[in-house]
């Protein structure tokens, strides 16, 4: 995907820069491209920064769009059209009465652009018109207020970004939506859940995570059935907590419900990439229907009020644990000021031998290390082999079935929200479901 | 008459246009299936494309089965497009030069939106590789606008208009096409027919397009003086191209004339609101109507006035003005027909009923209505169409998309898509065309049929039979075992036509036999000397059983005799009856045909037999008349 800037020779560079720029034309314009008795004419469309510096690229009238080499051509402008049109996205302010709205809060990534036809560019927006033309049935649903909040990439988030955004979602609450819905990129998807499962301990109200795998150009996007029972989730589950909503197979019609703090994105494209580990959906929802998997919400602080908690620290780190791993790594991490780091370690959460002495030394100097595993599903346990045992003994602390990225999280929060020598405590106990006590069979293994 | 043509041929590639999965169909049942709906999404000013909208308004749900073997995510939509298949890019640059076309200096890969089902993803993959260019027809140039490579679409399964699922197969979904379109140059339905044939050869001599119904599909544009453009959709026979151009011609021109005698009688059609006549039919005696009461529908029905007598108008020969809106109403609401006025009283609909709904409609006498058995949302939505196409009937030819008929007749079957459809594909990377790559390919094309052509004939081939070997779908199985066994060009040329054709006309499946398959055959034949019958047998046996093809061999050349063999028995029975020969002549014929057909025991078809005896028995007669 790319989002484009404001230039008028969008992606040209070198020969067919100062070509174009010698004919004085912008994208946009009609042009023509002669090479001696032959020509062609067309809209000139902007192009993809890293590509041949002698083509331009013209869209036919046909509607088709082709490359031609300028180096044998002449360019010419046959009639300007003022550059490509551009909607700056607005915010629309609505009065709503408490409780009867959803508020969608829009961060970017693929289902809150929309595609510029002429051009394929992806481009952020999200007002509740374009949403409500999107998916008309979301008339049926709820009333929607919605604000752009960030349009960044999925892969630009980071920790002070999770503050803004459960910022965001508390002054919603607070000004009193039925829930909120929060439009993200789906590759970071995963960890702004847990964020805002941890910055919004004790919620209320239903925060529901959703995003698209397909954009919403296409007419087979996911985004349309994603939305819908995001917004149904948010406005009629009354089930409090931080929510992902996304399609619960490849087929169209029902999503799943997975609680923010044991989902993870399992498949770089599917429409069914989210899967909760370590536990199961809450529930399945489709147009029509609600179907919670679970009644109770153990594990969750209800009805003590939310304890609002937003801070995140960029001193907290994760690091996957391979074979032939250095201790040089964590040495320096340690060095460089990080205060504490997750592994994902191999299997029921080990590093080699070699390292237990390291650890120890960083353990003692105050360096905070903890272990989850690698392989995601099921739980650390460091007592059945001695190099386990070693590394409990040198002060690594065992996280049981946290997810790695989940565990990552809670780390950068508890670093910015307690005092250093209670973050141990802090990273033991269940504040949100992310630990379970009980692994519960889920059937045969695919 | 203006016609152009669009010409879609399916290329033999080892790989899909987007991915890796193999080109060939799937036989079977699919492993998997998943379910989806598509959405006309708004392009960027808010215009949502006609015939993107009319799909959606039919509200359908898809099913797609899918072949572990051929298909991937990709064919899903759950995965990107891979890059551009290169095998498929050089071929159609081929193809370009063998039009004359100008190829593009970077290939563009587009998306063109198509939300029939027949695409996963709600486009089709499109990129314009070369403009320009033409063919020949004697004197005249049919110019080529464009060259397209672009993705095949599922196939389709099954349709159930009631529950409005729709099912496909993913297996041809992203088989490589050359889109061929012309410049409207054509003008007379003859003209159309050679023009794709034309076409035809010259992808042919390609020798990398896929042979078989249904790998190559003809659209055709067509529009008469004061009409309006119409597309055909899916010819797949070369034969039906000029009935379904002049069909069509007559159709827009019959329309034409209802427009003036429509222009004559008023000054434009309007059409009342859907009125609810179920009451009036209460005690039919009409089984049709009877059945849709009883399904829960109801009889609901417009007045269209000035139009009595204009529904049984024949637009084109065998159709009427009120079948043409029975087809509308059955494409977009999927209500099974309509009844009008001009057809009434009959199908059990009585006088008085007939009366009755005119009085409820208010008709006039050169008033006419519309009524349709269904339930109400579905027949008004019917009767809303009905009344949309009798308004327009003022204006003449309403531009659409229509499909072929079998029988060359054409039907509608949706509107024409808006041009605002096409956007780029951002996924796959743009493709150079350098001329470095163009030489190449320029000396990489085969030469043309008429150098083989000319070759078979100095194999002794008759030149009836090379000018249809070279038209063969067999091609390539061809050339291959002429390089291989030249000495049996005139077997090969044969049973590759003539032999072929009849077999797929007996029924046998002899078409979807695998190059390869056919090659081993052939080899297997020409080593044992069998016969060009044996080898019709055994391509039966073939296509027909579970046999291999050296146990077809081994049975065939069992249960006959070669050639070799045959002639020894002819010798021996010639050499026996010496003396009847020479005192009868040609009359001994009779005779030894008995004798020799007693020892064939049925091994060898009768007529091989008697041409070779009487060719025997010449040659002797000849000797012995040589000797004395
Ligand atoms: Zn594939």
């Amino acid at each position: 995907m790319c989002v484009l800037g404001e230039s008028r020779l969008e992606g040209y560079h070198g020969l067919a820069y100062r070509k174009l720029v010698e004919a004085g034309v912008n994208v946009g314009d009609t042009v023509e491209v002669s090479f001696g008795d032959e020509s062609f004419v067309g809209r000139l469309m902007p192009r993809v920064e890293s590509d041949d510096d002698s083509v331009v690229t013209i869209k036919l009238p046909n509607g088709y769009n082709i490359g031609l080499s300028v180096v044998d051509a002449s360019v010419r402008l046959v009639s300007p059209a003022g550059g490509l049109h551009q909607q700056p996205p607005v915010e629309e302010a609505v009065g709503f009465g408490a409780g009867e709205y959803v508020a969608l809060i829009s961060t970017g990534g693929t289902i809150a652009s929309r595609v510029e036809y002429e051009t394929g560019a992806v481009r952020p927006a999200l007002r509740a018109s374009d949403l409500m033309s999107l998916v008309p049935e979301l008339e049926g649903i709820s009333r929607l207020k919605t604000q752009v909040l960030m349009s960044i990439l999925s892969e630009d988030m980071k920790p002070a970004y999770w503050e803004r955004i459960a910022r965001a979602v508390y002054s919603e609450l607070e000004a009193g939506a039925a829930g909120v819905v929060v439009a993200h990129g789906t590759d970071t998807m995963g960890y702004t859940a847990a964020a805002l499962s941890f910055a919004l301990r004790g919620v209320d109200r239903p925060i529901v995570l959703v995003g698209s795998q397909r954009s919403s150009d296409r007419p087979s996007s996911d985004a349309y059935t994603n939305l819908l029972c995001a917004v149904k989730f948010a406005k009629e589950s009354f089930r409090p907590g931080v929510y992902v909503c996304m399609h619960a197979s490849t087929s169209d019609p029902t999503c799943a419900v997975i609680p923010g703090v044991k989902v993870r994105k399992m498949h770089t494209s599917r429409r069914d990439a989210f899967k909760a580990v370590n536990t199961r959906p809450v529930a399945f929802v489709d147009r029509d229907k609600l179907v919670f998997l679970d009644e109770s919400s153990k594990g969750y602080v209800v009805g003590g009020g939310v304890v609002f908690k937003p801070g995140f620290s960029d001193k907290a780190a994760l690091i996957e644990y391979y074979p032939g791993f250095s201790l040089d790594i964590l040495n320096w991490l340690a060095e460089k000021g990080y205060l504490g780091v997750v592994l994902a370690g191999t299997g029921l959460g080990h590093v080699s031998s070699e390292l237990v002495d390291g650890i120890a030394r960083l353990r003692r100097s105050g360096f905070l290390i903890y272990m989850t595993s690698q392989c995601l599903y099921g739980r650390v346990n460091m007592n059945v082999y001695t190099t386990g045992r070693r590394l409990l003994a040198a002060g690594v602390v065992p996280l049981g079935d946290m997810l790695p990225e989940t565990a990552y999280v809670k780390l950068s929060w508890a670093l910015a929200n307690y005092p250093l020598e209670e973050v141990d405590g802090v990273m033991r106990s269940n504040l949100v479901g992310e630990l379970s006590a009980r692994s519960v069979y889920s059937g045969e293994w695919t | 008459m203006k016609v152009g043509l669009e010409i879609h041929q399916q290329l033999d590639t080892r790989e899909k246009l987007f991915c890796a999965c193999p080109t060939r169909p799937a036989t079977g049942k699919p492993d998997y299936e998943f379910r989806r709906v598509l959405r006309a999404t708004k392009s960027e000013l808010g215009v949502v494309d006609p015939a993107a909208q009319f799909e959606e308004v039919r509200r359908r749900v898809y099913v797609y089965q899918g072949f572990r073997d051929h298909t991937c995510l990709v064919e899903m939509d759950e995965e990107p497009p891979h890059e551009l298949n290169m095998e498929a890019l050089e071929i159609g640059l081929m193809c370009a030069m063998l039009l004359g076309a100008r190829p593009v200096d970077e290939v563009v890969v587009m998306r063109k939106t198509v939300i029939d089902g027949s695409n996963t993803s709600g486009f089709q993959r499109t990129a314009l590789i070369a403009l320009g260019g033409g063919i020949k027809l004697g004197d005249k140039t049919i110019g080529i606008s464009t060259l397209c490579l672009e993705e095949d679409a599922a196939r389709l399964v099954s349709s159930d208009a009631s529950t409005g699922v729709v099912t496909y197969r993913l297996d041809r979904l992203g088989v490589p096409l050359i889109e061929i379109s012309t410049k409207p140059d054509i003008t007379t339905p003859e003209e159309a027919g050679a023009a794709a044939y034309e076409i035809g050869r010259i992808l042919r001599r390609l020798r990398r397009v896929k042979r078989g119904l249904g790998t190559i599909r003809q659209d055709i544009n067509v529009s008469v003086e004061g009409g309006a453009r119409i597309e055909v959709k899916g010819v797949q026979e070369l034969s039906l191209i000029s009935k379904v151009v002049s069909f069509e011609a007559k159709r827009q021109e019959g329309l034409l004339r209802l427009r003036e005698e429509l222009r004559r009688r008023v000054p434009a059609v309007v059409v009342s609101d859907p009125v609810d006549l179920t009451s009036e039919f209460e005690a039919t005696q009409s089984n049709t109507i009877k059945q849709g009461l009883k399904s829960g529908g109801g009889v609901f029905g417009v007045r269209v006035e000035g139009f009595s007598g204009y529904f049984k108008f024949e637009v084109a020969p065998g159709k009427r003005f009120g079948s043409e809106l029975a087809d509308y109403a059955r494409q977009i609401a999927g209500v099974g027909g309509l009844i009008h006025s001009d057809e009434l009283p009959a199908y059990g609909v009585t006088q008085e009923e007939v009366d009755a709904v005119k009085r409820k409609l208010g008709c006039s006498d050169v008033d006419g209505f519309v009524l349709v058995v269904a339930e109400r949302t579905r027949a008004e939505r019917a009767l809303s169409v009905v009344a949309k196409r009798c308004a327009q009937a003022i204006d003449g030819v309403v531009e659409e998309t229509r499909a072929a008929q079998p029988d060359g007749t054409t039907r509608f079957l949706r509107p024409m898509p808006g041009s605002a459809r096409m956007y780029p594909e951002t996924d796959v990377p743009y493709v150079r065309v350098t001329s470095e790559t163009l030489s190449r390919l320029k000396s990489a094309i085969p030469p043309p049929l008429e150098e083989l052509e000319s070759r078979l004939v100095s194999l002794k081939v008759s030149s009836e039979l090379a000018k249809q070997a070279v038209e063969s779908e067999w091609l390539n199985v061809l050339e291959t075992m002429l390089a291989e066994a030249p000495e049996a060009a005139q077997l090969l040329c044969s049973v590759l036509t003539q032999d072929v054709r009849e077999l797929s006309r007996e029924g046998v499946g002899v078409d979807e036999l695998p190059d390869h398959v056919v090659l081993e055959l052939l080899r297997g034949a020409v080593r044992k000397g069998l016969l060009r019958d044996q080898v019709k047998q055994a391509l039966r046996l073939v296509a027909t059983s579970s046999r291999s093809v050296g146990e077809a061999l081994e049975e065939i050349s069992s249960t006959t005799i070669s050639l070799g063999e045959l002639d020894a028995i002819i010798e021996s029975v010639i050499d026996s009856n010496k003396q009847l020969i020479s005192a009868r002549g040609a009359e001994a014929f009779k005779p030894l045909m008995g004798d020799v057909m007693k020892l064939v025991r049925g091994r060898a078809p009768g007529s091989i037999v008697s041409q070779r005896l009487a060719q025997k028995l010449r040659e002797r007669t000849e000797r012995v008349s040589a000797q004395g």
